[in-house]
């Protein structure tokens, strides 16, 4: 696995890519195709990444984050993804699922428990969609009903990545009428009463990766768990996918990247007429388009990132980036497969894995029909 | 608790090594530079024993300035303070002379107990330890896998071939570690930030009350007379299959005396 040269904007980034490129080699790749074929979650990674500050790298450092701008820690996400999607996926995942406390906790919510979120022992999870409520997130039906204790929560969320793993849960529940409005954002322990994680989902790819629905059944919440006032849930929720459909890109590039270098490694080798493959013009050209392909989508989500960190809004180049390093990174598993032939069809080689894992990124947090939308909004308010 | 812990710079294992044609020293800037991996153990069992029993560890590395990126690694780590023992008198310096100034500057800075890894990737020598016991009048515990220390003894296990001894000593000591010791952490993103915070002394010879003429090439007690470039690996054998390709890889093999 070649380094990738990145213009990184201080030392101390070029120190946290040096540190991720050897966390990924020695503890990411060598591991990532036996647990995914033996379906097997990663837990102690998470906590060996959590050590070593990787969990809450764009947060505030008085609550224990990294202080890091977007630029910076959507690279340290392309690099874990580029050796495990699993494992970078997740950490994109429980990045999200701390975005509204550490936006909009109080004070004092934040000093209870954000510094325990960023610290890198617990792993968190994000659940807004629900069985009947996908890209229409607007239309969940999961209730928390406020009394005199607090709120009374009832509900089935579907989707969620490390359900049944997780240590705490960011909850989009009903707390008010129909429609965005009547959203509010919670902050669930992992071992509330009442909560509990269905089996997992049997997904085409990213099997080390839990997905389930997680079932509510009188789950019991103490006032001070809402995040922000009561309604404001929704915008809440699309800000934080906003800035998590910034870290599906990241993956998707790191993907198409370890796709890109298992293509052009086999490429190199195998001879075929006396010759490397890669010297035949239809390979050596598939190669060409695909190493563009991925560059471009790189310099797509950098490009929205910057725009992030400098403050402006970033919410379409965001969707563009997500768009387009998804559609890139599901074209460059397939072509990767073709490059390597019969080999690239079995299991002894990763390429169709990444093939199958590239098909989900076209699909979470906003599928690609949604990116387009918002992006088609954005052109349509002229 | 003053813990010491020595941290030599090597060329990265997996590249390829050089000697200078001009004085027939191993060619330290043309490679990167890595922590010799054994000492990767020696700081994180240091770090360990500052855990346990309070106390600071300082990194003690002589070598050029491209050294620095290992002291700083070891920072990172944990380690919190540095000495590095930089001067072009010291080039080319040999085990016996590296022990010699070695051993001046742990006499100035005072140590409890020293730690390294039992040798180095690129001499492997792995005599350090023993010549710095030997010089600073103290007991040398090596090859351990094992380190407990209570009040002022300490307890090793030294590996042998037969299983381990059962090692004590009265600090201050010099310990040598082996690789099963433990398993050396990561740094952390903080430890990274913290590391460029922490104080490194930058000491020559003179400032550690080492005798210029005792040390660097020409004083050497060893010398390389020559030396060549390892051979291009020779083509393999390949063994095409016409029916007998079983039985003619097996005479291969058993050429080889591997059968």
């Amino acid at each position: 696995m070649g380094t990738i040269e990145r213009p990184l904007p201080t030392p101390e980034a070029e120190a946290l890519l040096g540190l991720t490129g050897e966390l990924a080699a020695n503890e990411l790749a060598p591991r990532a195709s036996e647990a995914e074929a033996e379906g097997r979650f990663p837990r102690e990674v998470f906590r060996v990444l959590g050590r070593a500050g990787l969990l809450g790298l764009p947060y505030p450092e008085e609550y224990g984050g990294g202080g890091q701008p977007y630029e910076v820690y959507l690279q340290v996400i392309e690099e874990l993804s580029r050796a495990w999607l699993t494992v970078g996926l997740g950490v994109s995942v429980h990045t999200l699922a701390c975005f509204p406390l550490a936006i909009r906790g109080t004070d004092g919510q934040r000093r209870r428990w954000l510094r325990d979120m960023l610290g890198g022992e617990l792993l968190g999870a994000y659940c807004l969609s629900e069985p009947q409520s996908g890209s229409d997130a607007a239309a969940l039906r999961t209730r928390a009903v406020r009394d005199d204790e607090g709120y009374l929560v009832n509900g089935t969320k579907a989707w969620i990545t490390h359900a049944g793993e997780a240590d705490f849960y960011t909850l989009m529940a009903r707390t008010g009428e129909e429609g965005p409005e009547g959203i509010s954002c919670f902050h669930v322990p992992g071992d509330a009463p009442g909560l509990r994680a269905a089996p997992p989902e049997r997904k085409m790819g990213m099997t080390a990766s839990p997905t389930a629905q997680l079932i509510f059944t009188d789950v019991r919440l103490r006032a001070d768990r809402l995040v922000g006032e009561e309604g404001a849930g929704y915008s809440v929720a699309l800000s934080a996918l906003e800035s998590g459909r910034l870290g599906i890109a990241a993956c998707a590039v790191g993907l198409a990247q370890a796709a890109l270098d298992a293509a052009v490694a086999y490429a190199r080798q195998r001879q075929q007429f006396d010759q490397s493959i890669i010297e035949f013009q239809g390979i050596g050209f598939l190669l060409a388009d695909i190493a563009t392909a991925v560059e471009a989508s790189r310099s797509l989500y950098l490009a929205a990132a910057r725009r992030r960190d400098a403050g402006r809004p970033f919410g379409p180049q965001a969707a563009m980036a997500k768009l387009f390093a998804s559609d890139t990174a599901m074209r460059v598993t397939t072509d990767a497969v073709q490059v390597l032939g019969g080999y690239g069809y079995v299991q002894d080689f990763p390429v169709e894995r990444y093939l199958r894992e590239a098909k989900m990124l076209q699909i979470v947090e906003g599928t690609n029909q949604i990116q387009r939308m918002v992006i088609a909004r954005y052109l349509g308010k002229g | 608790m003053n813990i010491v812990v020595c941290v030599k710079q090597v060329p990265d294992t997996w590249a390829e090594r050089k000697l200078r044609s001009e004085d027939k020293t191993l060619d330290r800037e043309s490679v990167d530079g890595v922590i010799n991996e054994l000492d990767e153990y020696a700081i994180e069992e240091s770090l360990r024993i500052k855990e346990a029993h309070d106390g600071e560890v300082t990194v003690l590395t002589m070598g050029p300035e491209k050294a620095a990126e290992s002291i700083r690694k070891a920072l990172s780590m944990g380690a919190d303070k540095a000495v590095h023992l930089v001067d072009d008198a010291l080039h080319g310096s040999d085990v016996l002379q590296t022990s010699y100034a070695m051993a001046q500057v742990l006499r100035k800075i005072g140590f409890d107990v020293v730690i390294l890894g039992s040798e180095s990737t690129d001499a492997r020598m792995g005599a350090l330890a023993a010549m710095l016991a030997e010089r600073l009048g103290v007991a040398q515990l090596s090859l351990a896998n094992k380190v407990e220390i209570d009040g002022g003894t300490i307890r090793t296990q030294r590996v042998a071939d037969y299983g381990f001894d059962r090692v004590e000593a009265s600090l201050p000591a010099v310990v040598s570690v082996v690789e099963k010791i433990n398993e050396p952490r990561y740094p952390s993103f903080k430890g990274i930030m913290a590391a460029k915070k922490k104080p490194v002394d930058k000491l020559g010879v003179a400032d550690a009350d080492i005798d210029a003429a005792k040390v660097g090439l020409t004083g050497a007690a060893t010398e390389v007379v020559d030396f060549v470039a390892a051979p291009p690996r020779e083509k393999g054998t390949i063994v095409k299959d016409e029916g007998d390709g079983g039985q003619k890889v097996a005479e291969f093999l058993a050429s080889k005396k591997f059968i």
